[in-house]
C-alpha cells in the first residue's frame, strides 16, 4: 500500500518534470522578425496620412485600396488586396484592417513621440477651477482608492483533518490568512498536530509578504514553535511562496532559530480537477536541517518527507470536505532519533478533513 | 414616415388580465418597480411617449428591493426602478437633469456617450466632486448629438447594483433610419452577491466563478476539446484557457429591461413593421452575443452614431456598447431575442411577438469557447495545435504575423517552429512594450505578436453557421468631420495579472498615481491599444468619439465611445481631442476598472486659456 502511494505521488512529480523536459526539447528558437530597419526607426510611428480603402460593402468587390504613402517603410507590408479579399464561410468580409505597427513589431523599445508642448499647458486638474480645489482633492483621493487600491482579508483552512492508521490517531491543522493589497500583505500561518488526549504541538508564523514578480511573493517574519517537550524554539523566517509552472502551488521557507540552527521546508500541492467539483490534490512536503539538532530530534540533511493524496468535493468553492491518504517518513539521523525515542519513523494514515476559505 | 400609436396594439382588458395573473406569481410587485417602457409587455416607444423628458428631468438615487427569479435582493436605483427611467432628449435642446442623492454615500451620474462640457460628465474626482448624501446636483448641458446612449453611476460599484438606465436623444431633423416602432433593450447582469463581495472573491480566487474549467474527465471524454499537449502548454504558462468571463452565470442573472429569462420581457410588433431595437449593454462584467433566430437584423447605429446599414444574424455587444438594429418580422409569430453570455454560462432572453403571452423556442446555450494562442497575443503562432481555432482567423493571423514581419508565409504554420520552451521568454518580453511601461508584478504577459482582430469574428462565434457582425463591417454613415491625418501616434498597453486580479494601463494601476494621458486640444492622434491580457477589455473614452481604423471607406471610419479589445489583440483608433478638460479613460468591465484599469485623459489648453 505504502509503495503504491509513494509510487503514485512520485509518478505525478515525474510526470510534470517530464512534461517540462518535453517542452524544452521542442524549444526551437523562434526566428527573430527579419525586418529591414527603416531609415528612421520611428518612421512607422508618425502617421502621415489616413489610410484609404475601398468600401468593403460595395457589393463585396474590392478595388485595390490605396495604402497611405510610406506608412511603415520598414515593415514589409503585404499588398492590401491580399488581405482584404478574405471572406468567411458565411460570405462575410473578414479582411483585416491596416496593420498599424506596435512595439512588438520593433526591435528594442521604441520611444513614444514627444507630446506637443501645449498638451502640457494649463492647470493640472481642470475641474479645480470650477468646483474648488478643496472638494476636488478629496474626490480625487476617493477616485484613486476606488481604482486599484483594493484591500482584502482571507482566512484559509488548507487542511483540518483527522488521521488514523498504524495504530495512531490524531488530528492535523494547517491554516493561514492574509490581509493587505496586491503587493504588500501581512500573512499568518499555523500548523501542527494533536492527539485526542488534548496534547498538541505545532507552530505559528507571522510574516510580511511582498509580491516580487507576477507569481511569487517573498515573505519574512518569525515562527514560534510549541512542543510537547518544552523546547519551544523561535525562528526567523525567509520564505518564497507562489505558483510554479503547471499550477503547482509552492511554499518554501528557511528558518534560523534563536539557537542558530538552520532548517528549511518545501511544500508543493497541485489541484487536478476530475470534474468541476471533484478535485484530486497531490501534496508533498520535504524538510531539512543544516546540522544535527539533538534537542529537537533532528539529524543533518533531509529530515522528513510527506506525500499525500486528497480527494475533495467542492460543495461550494469555499467549502470542500475530503478523504485522503498520507505517507510520511523521518529520514537519516532524524529517523534514528525517532527510533531512539521509541517511535516509528514511518507512518501511513488515512485522513478525513476539510478545506475551506473565506 | 409615420410612427404608429403603440398603445393601440395592446388590448387593455387583456393586459389587465395578464397583470392579474402576474400578481398571483408575485410579478405584480415587480411591475410596479419598472418604468412603463420596461414592463413585462411593452408596446414599444414613440418619441412622444411619456417618459422622462425635458426641459427638466428629476432623478432620485436610492435603495430599492429588486426581485428576479423569485428572489429579492438589494439594489441601488434611480427613481426606484431597475433599469432606471428612460430619459428622452432632443438634439438642440438644453438638458437640465437634477439628481438627488438619498443614499448614505456619494453618488454620481455619468451620461455615457454624450458629448458635453467636461464638468458635466459626472465622474467624481475627474469632472466634479460627486453628489454627497442629501445633496441635489443639477446637470445642465446643450444636447448636440442624437442616438442611443445610457447613463450610470460612476461612484464605487453602484452601477453593478442597478444604477443604470437608457438615454435616447432624438435627432433635430428626420432620422435617416426609417422605422415604425422601437423598443429599448437594456441588457444587464444582476447578482445577489454584493459587487464588493464579488471582487473580494476574485482577489482571493480569480477562477472563483468559473465552472467550465478543463478537467480530467473532460480530457478523457474529449468534451474539453483540448489535447493533452495544449493543456500542458497552458499549464506551463499558468493560464486558464477557459477563463472567458471573470464573473458569469454562476452568480449572474442576465436581464433584459430588468427581467430574467423566465420573466420573459416581451416587445410587441405588428407583422410587417420595421422595428428598431435599441440594444444597450449596461452590464457590469458581461459581454453578450445577441441574435433573434429566424430574423435577420440590420445594424443601423453603433454607440449612438449612424452607420451604413449592414445586415447580420448575430452580433457581439461588449460592456457599455450600444447597437441599434432594425428587424422586420413579417409573420404572425413570436421570436426569441437571445443574448448569450460570451462564456455560455447563461443568457438574457426576451420575446418579440404580435401579442402578449406568445413565446418562441429558446435555443440552448452553445458550447463553451476555449482560448487560443491568438488570445495570448501570439497572433499567428501555434494555430495548428490549438483547439477551438477557426480557419478564417488562422488565415488572417498568417497575414499579420508572417507578412508583417516579412517572414515566409509558411512559418507560423510550422508548429515545430513554435518552441514551447521559449514561451516563457516571449510571453513577457519588455521589448514588446513601450519603454515607459512598468513591467512588474501587475504584468503577467506582454503580447509578442498582437494581431489586429477588428475584422475577425468575436470570441465563440468563429464557426457559427450564419452571418456575424465584425467591427470592420461598421462604416460611418456621415463623413468623418476631421479627416486630417494624425500628427502623432500613441501606444497604450492594457495589462493585467490574472492570478492576482490586478489590472491597469501600461503596467500601472490608477491607484499607483499615474501620469495622465495628455493631448493637445484639437490634436489628431492615432492611438493603438495593445491588449497584453487574455481577457477582452471594453475600453471607453469619455467626452469623445474615436474613429476605429478599420481600413474601410476613406473618411467614413466608424465612430465609437467604447471598443472591445479582444484578448491578445491590438486596436487602432484616430482621435481628434476636441473636448478640453479632464476625462476618464477606462475599461468598462467594472471589476477591471475598480482593480486599476483606469486613467485620466487631459485635453489642453482649456477654454479661455491662451493657446
Amino acid at each position: 500500500m505504502i509503495r503504491v502511494i509513494t509510487a503514485l505521488a512520485t509518478l505525478l512529480l515525474v510526470a510534470s518534470a517530464a512534461t517540462a523536459q518535453d517542452h524544452s526539447q521542442h524549444a526551437t528558437p523562434v526566428s527573430p522578425p527579419a525586418q529591414s530597419p527603416a531609415a528612421d526607426p520611428h518612421a512607422g510611428h508618425v502617421i502621415l496620412a489616413a489610410p484609404q480603402a475601398a468600401d468593403p460593402h460595395a457589393g463585396h468587390t474590392m478595388g485595390p485600396p490605396s495604402q497611405a504613402p510610406d506608412l511603415h517603410a520598414g515593415h514589409a507590408m503585404p499588398a492590401q488586396s491580399d488581405r482584404h479579399a478574405v471572406y468567411d464561410m458565411g460570405g462575410q468580409f473578414v479582411g483585416g484592417p491596416p496593420d498599424v505597427p506596435a512595439s512588438a513589431d520593433d526591435e528594442g523599445q521604441p520611444r513614444q513621440p514627444p507630446l506637443p508642448p501645449a498638451a502640457l499647458s494649463g492647470p493640472a486638474h481642470a475641474a479645480d477651477a470650477i468646483w474648488g480645489a478643496d472638494r476636488m482633492t478629496g474626490a480625487r483621493d476617493i477616485l484613486r482608492r476606488e481604482n486599484g487600491d483594493v484591500r482584502a482579508t482571507a482566512v484559509i483552512v488548507d487542511r483540518l483533518e483527522v488521521g488514523f492508521g498504524d495504530g495512531e490517531e490524531g488530528w492535523t491543522w494547517d491554516v493561514a490568512g492574509w490581509t493587505g493589497g496586491d503587493i504588500n500583505r501581512f500573512w499568518w500561518r499555523s500548523e501542527g498536530e494533536g492527539d485526542f488526549d488534548g496534547e498538541a504541538e505545532g507552530e505559528v508564523q507571522a510574516l510580511y509578504s511582498r509580491a516580487i514578480s507576477p507569481f511569487w511573493d517573498v515573505q519574512v517574519g518569525v515562527r514560534q514553535d510549541f512542543r510537547d517537550d518544552g523546547e519551544d524554539p523561535t525562528h526567523l523566517v525567509l520564505g518564497l511562496q507562489g505558483l510554479a509552472p503547471y499550477w503547482w502551488e509552492v511554499d518554501t521557507a528557511a528558518f534560523v532559530s534563536t539557537e542558530g540552527d538552520l532548517t528549511a521546508r518545501v511544500e508543493a500541492e497541485y489541484d487536478q480537477r476530475i470534474t468541476q467539483k471533484l478535485i484530486l490534490q497531490p501534496r508533498v512536503e520535504v524538510e531539512a536541517s543544516a546540522a544535527d539538532i539533538p534537542e529537537l530530534g533532528l539529524g543533518s540533511g533531509l529530515t522528513h518527507v510527506e506525500a499525500g493524496l486528497r480527494l475533495r468535493y467542492e460543495i461550494v468553492k469555499e467549502f470542500a470536505p475530503y478523504v485522503g491518504v498520507e505517507w510520511s517518513r523521518e529520514l537519516g539521523g532524524t529517523a534514528d532519533f525517532t527510533r531512539a525515542a521509541g517511535n516509528e519513523p514511518e507512518h501511513t494514515r488515512f485522513v478525513i478533513g476539510l478545506k475551506a476559505w473565506f | 414616415m409615420t410612427k404608429r400609436v403603440a398603445s393601440e396594439m395592446v388590448n387593455p382588458s387583456r393586459r389587465v388580465l395578464l397583470r392579474g395573473f402576474a400578481g398571483g406569481t408575485g410579478l405584480l410587485a415587480a411591475q410596479g418597480l419598472l418604468p412603463a417602457w420596461a414592463q413585462s409587455g411593452s408596446a414599444g416607444l414613440r418619441s412622444d411617449l411619456p417618459t422622462l423628458e425635458g426641459p427638466n428631468v428629476r432623478l432620485s438615487v436610492g435603495h430599492s428591493p429588486f426581485t428576479v427569479g423569485g428572489r429579492t435582493g438589494h439594489a441601488i436605483t434611480v427613481n426606484g426602478t431597475l433599469p432606471a427611467p428612460l430619459i428622452r432628449l432632443r438634439e438642440g435642446q438644453t438638458a437640465r437633469l437634477s439628481v438627488t442623492n438619498t443614499l448614505d454615500e456619494d453618488t454620481s451620474i455619468h451620461w455615457h456617450g454624450v458629448l458635453l462640457p467636461f464638468h458635466m460628465d459626472g465622474v467624481p474626482g475627474v469632472s466634479f466632486p460627486g453628489i454627497r448624501p442629501g445633496e441635489t446636483f443639477d446637470y445642465e448641458f446643450p444636447v448636440i448629438q442624437s442616438g442611443t446612449f445610457w447613463y450610470h453611476s460612476h461612484s464605487n460599484l453602484q452601477e453593478a447594483m442597478g444604477h443604470y438606465g437608457p438615454l435616447i436623444i432624438d435627432p433635430a431633423g428626420a432620422d435617416p433610419m426609417a422605422y415604425d416602432r422601437e423598443h429599448v433593450i437594456v441588457l444587464s447582469d444582476w447578482s445577489f452577491l454584493h459587487p464588493h463581495e464579488i471582487l473580494d472573491r476574485l482577489k482571493k480566487s480569480p477562477g472563483y466563478f468559473n465552472q467550465s474549467r478543463t478537467t480530467l474527465s473532460g480530457l478523457m471524454s474529449g468534451e474539453d476539446g483540448m489535447s493533452l499537449a495544449d493543456r500542458q502548454m497552458w499549464g506551463q504558462m499558468r493560464m486558464d484557457p477557459r477563463d472567458i468571463a471573470d464573473v458569469n452565470g454562476t452568480t449572474y442573472n442576465y436581464l433584459v429591461n430588468g427581467h430574467g429569462p423566465a420573466e420573459n420581457w416581451t416587445g410587441l410588433f405588428r407583422p410587417g413593421e420595421r422595428v428598431r431595437l435599441r440594444v444597450i449593454n449596461a452590464s457590469a462584467m458581461s459581454i453578450f452575443n445577441v441574435r433573434i433566430p429566424g430574423l435577420p437584423m440590420t445594424v443601423v447605429n453603433a454607440d449612438g452614431e449612424n452607420v451604413r446599414p449592414v445586415e447580420t444574424d448575430e452580433f457581439q455587444i461588449s460592456v457599455a456598447e450600444t447597437y441599434d438594429v432594425v428587424v422586420r418580422p413579417t409573420e404572425d409569430r413570436a421570436y426569441t431575442l437571445v443574448a448569450e453570455s460570451v462564456d455560455r454560462s447563461g443568457m438574457a432572453r426576451a420575446t418579440l411577438a404580435p401579442r402578449l403571452g406568445m413565446t418562441a423556442e429558446v435555443p440552448p446555450l452553445r458550447e463553451v469557447p476555449t482560448l487560443t494562442m491568438r488570445d495570448m497575443g501570439m497572433g499567428g503562432m501555434g494555430m495548428g495545435g490549438m483547439a477551438g481555432m477557426d480557419h478564417s482567423a488562422m488565415g488572417h493571423g498568417m497575414d499579420h504575423s508572417a507578412m508583417g514581419h516579412g517572414a515566409p508565409a509558411a512559418a507560423p504554420m510550422d508548429h515545430a517552429a513554435m518552441g514551447h520552451g521559449s514561451m516563457d521568454h516571449d510571453m513577457r518580453n519588455p521589448d514588446n512594450a513601450p519603454a515607459g511601461m512598468a513591467v512588474g508584478v501587475g504584468v503577467d504577459m506582454i503580447s509578442s505578436d498582437p494581431a489586429n482582430r477588428l475584422g475577425e469574428r468575436p470570441m465563440g462565434l468563429e464557426d457559427v453557421p450564419h452571418r456575424v457582425l465584425v467591427y470592420t463591417d461598421l462604416v460611418s454613415l456621415a463623413p468623418n468631420k476631421d479627416q486630417r491625418p494624425p500628427s502623432r501616434a500613441l501606444e497604450i498597453h492594457l495589462t493585467g495579472n490574472m492570478e492576482r486580479f490586478m489590472w491597469g494601463f501600461d503596467g500601472r494601476k490608477f491607484s499607483e498615481i499615474v501620469e495622465p494621458i495628455r493631448f493637445e486640444r484639437d490634436e489628431r492622434v492615432r492611438v493603438t491599444l495593445v491588449n497584453d491580457t487574455m481577457m477582452a477589455h471594453p475600453i471607453h473614452l469619455h467626452g469623445h468619439f474615436f474613429e476605429l481604423v478599420t481600413g474601410g471607406p476613406a473618411g467614413h471610419q466608424p465612430l465609437k465611445h467604447t471598443v472591445n479589445v479582444a484578448p491578445g489583440s491590438k486596436v487602432t483608433f484616430d482621435l481628434t481631442a476636441d473636448a478640453p478638460g479632464d476625462w476618464a479613460f477606462h475599461c468598462h468591465m467594472l471589476m477591471h476598472m475598480h482593480a486599476g484599469m483606469f486613467n485620466v485623459v487631459t485635453v489642453r489648453p482649456l477654454d479661455g486659456a491662451a493657446a
